[in-house]
């Protein structure tokens, strides 16, 4: 198998669809090591698919049987972990949760997400974005303990849970803060992981850590630089809609919500 | 050398409307007229301070503004105007938390319930809207 290094603005034409029985797709590999100065360049690869296959899969089989080198960080392979984001023909997606058939391409280019720095070919590093939801503080705060002897749990009705229910189903995956427009030119920027995060405490019922939270995302590289592009929902595999998390979040700032 | 290893998209992604759906597209329109609007007010202020110079100097000015191209301008500055202002509303009331959905159980396939059918319905009100105040812009200007 012979492994062609192109230049990443060379796009090569396919005029044939993925069909559902066993296939052959053309998987573009951003290969690049920025620590060691290498700049990026795309390697191509001939992958066997069938309608199932996902991207990861796709990538895998490149692992085992062309080039064991390519950097990829994967694990759940179910959409639960958040490890294998990355942008899959130009759009920020989970590998594991993109089928190869529903791209309707024979070609498959692969990159980094951007907004990340890269550590090696798909692999990115999360630094930035662990640490600025670790700025939200992504725990209840509160004086008292529902853990103590002495103490009852927290009563929290179905109704209350709803409210940021759908905000604690984030897996950390990077994919809103790749596709916010925001994050592509403000490098401090907390970005929508982290304000989605911020607004799932503050809208919890036990939580009494409102303004806190709120101090800290009342900066000028905090809520105030979302301009409501709703890139961030349009990519999250989750369904968390960090978009609406920031604009409820912004309605607290505003006075429209107590 | 940082911006390469960061891999930050810059500009470039940022104004690229192409990728993420309508919304996207009107917040790349939005910021295009705002920063149009901008060029526009400092223009206007530069055409209207010339009236300092004299009645000649002010007529001199008009007569500029009164061509084709100057009429193409104004239709053109009636058009963000419209836009801008349209869709800045809808984006100011979904600051607020307005017309951006209720949080619930996310269900498969995860449509996102703040990109809505009435954000997008205001969307199209607003490049409607545009669209016919340039025209009615166009006809009164080229109208004579």
């Amino acid at each position: 198998m012979a492994v062609v290094a192109a230049k990443p603005s060379e796009e090569p034409k396919s005029n044939t669809k993925t069909t559902g029985q066993t296939d052959t797709i053309t998987l573009r590999i951003s290969r690049s090591n920025p620590s060691e100065g290498q700049e990026s360049t795309f390697a191509e690869f001939q992958v066997p698919v069938q309608k199932w296959t996902t991207v990861l899969e796709a990538i895998l089989y490149v692992k085992q049987n062309f080039d064991h080198s390519v950097a990829v960080r994967y694990s759940c392979r179910q959409a639960s972990c958040g490890s294998c984001g990355m942008k899959i023909n130009g759009r920020p997606a989970l590998a594991c949760y993109t089928k190869v058939s529903e791209l309707d391409s024979n070609v498959i280019t692969v990159e980094p997400m951007n907004n990340f720095p890269i550590i090696r070919d798909l692999a990115v590093d999360f630094k930035q974005l662990i640490s600025n939801h670790k700025k939200m503080k992504p725990f209840i705060i509160r004086e008292d303990s529902e853990v103590t002897p002495d103490s009852k749990e927290f009563i929290q009705t179905p109704q209350d849970l709803e409210k940021f229910l759908q905000f604690s189903y984030c897996i950390k995956c990077g994919l809103c803060n790749s596709a916010c427009p925001t994050m592509a030119t403000d490098e401090s920027f907390i970005g929508p992981q982290g304000l989605a995060q911020a607004y799932r405490y503050v809208a919890d019922n036990r939580d009494k850590g409102k303004d806190e939270r709120l101090k800290i995302i009342d900066d000028s590289h905090g809520i105030w630089r979302c301009h409501f592009a709703g890139s961030c929902s349009h990519v999250c595999p989750k369904g968390v809609d960090p978009a609406m998390a920031i604009q409820l979040l912004r309605g607290y700032m505003l006075g429209f919500r107590k | 050398m940082a911006e390469r290893l960061s891999n930050r998209e810059g500009i470039k992604g940022m104004a690229n409307p192409t990728r993420y759906g309508i919304e996207r597209f009107a917040y790349w329109i939005q910021r295009l007229t705002g920063l149009g609007l901008l060029a526009y007010l400092i223009g206007h202020i530069y055409e209207t301070s010339t009236i300092v110079n004299g009645k000649i100097a002010w007529n001199q000015m008009l007569e500029l503004t009164q061509t084709p191209q100057g009429h193409i301008l104004l239709t053109l500055v009636i058009g963000m105007c419209v836009f801008h202002t349209a869709n800045g509303i809808r984006v100011m009331l979904g600051h607020g938390g307005i017309g951006v959905g209720k949080p619930g159980q996310p269900e498969y396939p995860y449509k996102a319930a703040s990109l809505n059918y009435k954000q997008r319905l205001c969307i199209w009100v607003s490049i409607a809207l545009a669209a016919l105040a340039m025209m009615y812009g166009a006809s009164v200007l080229f109208g004579d």
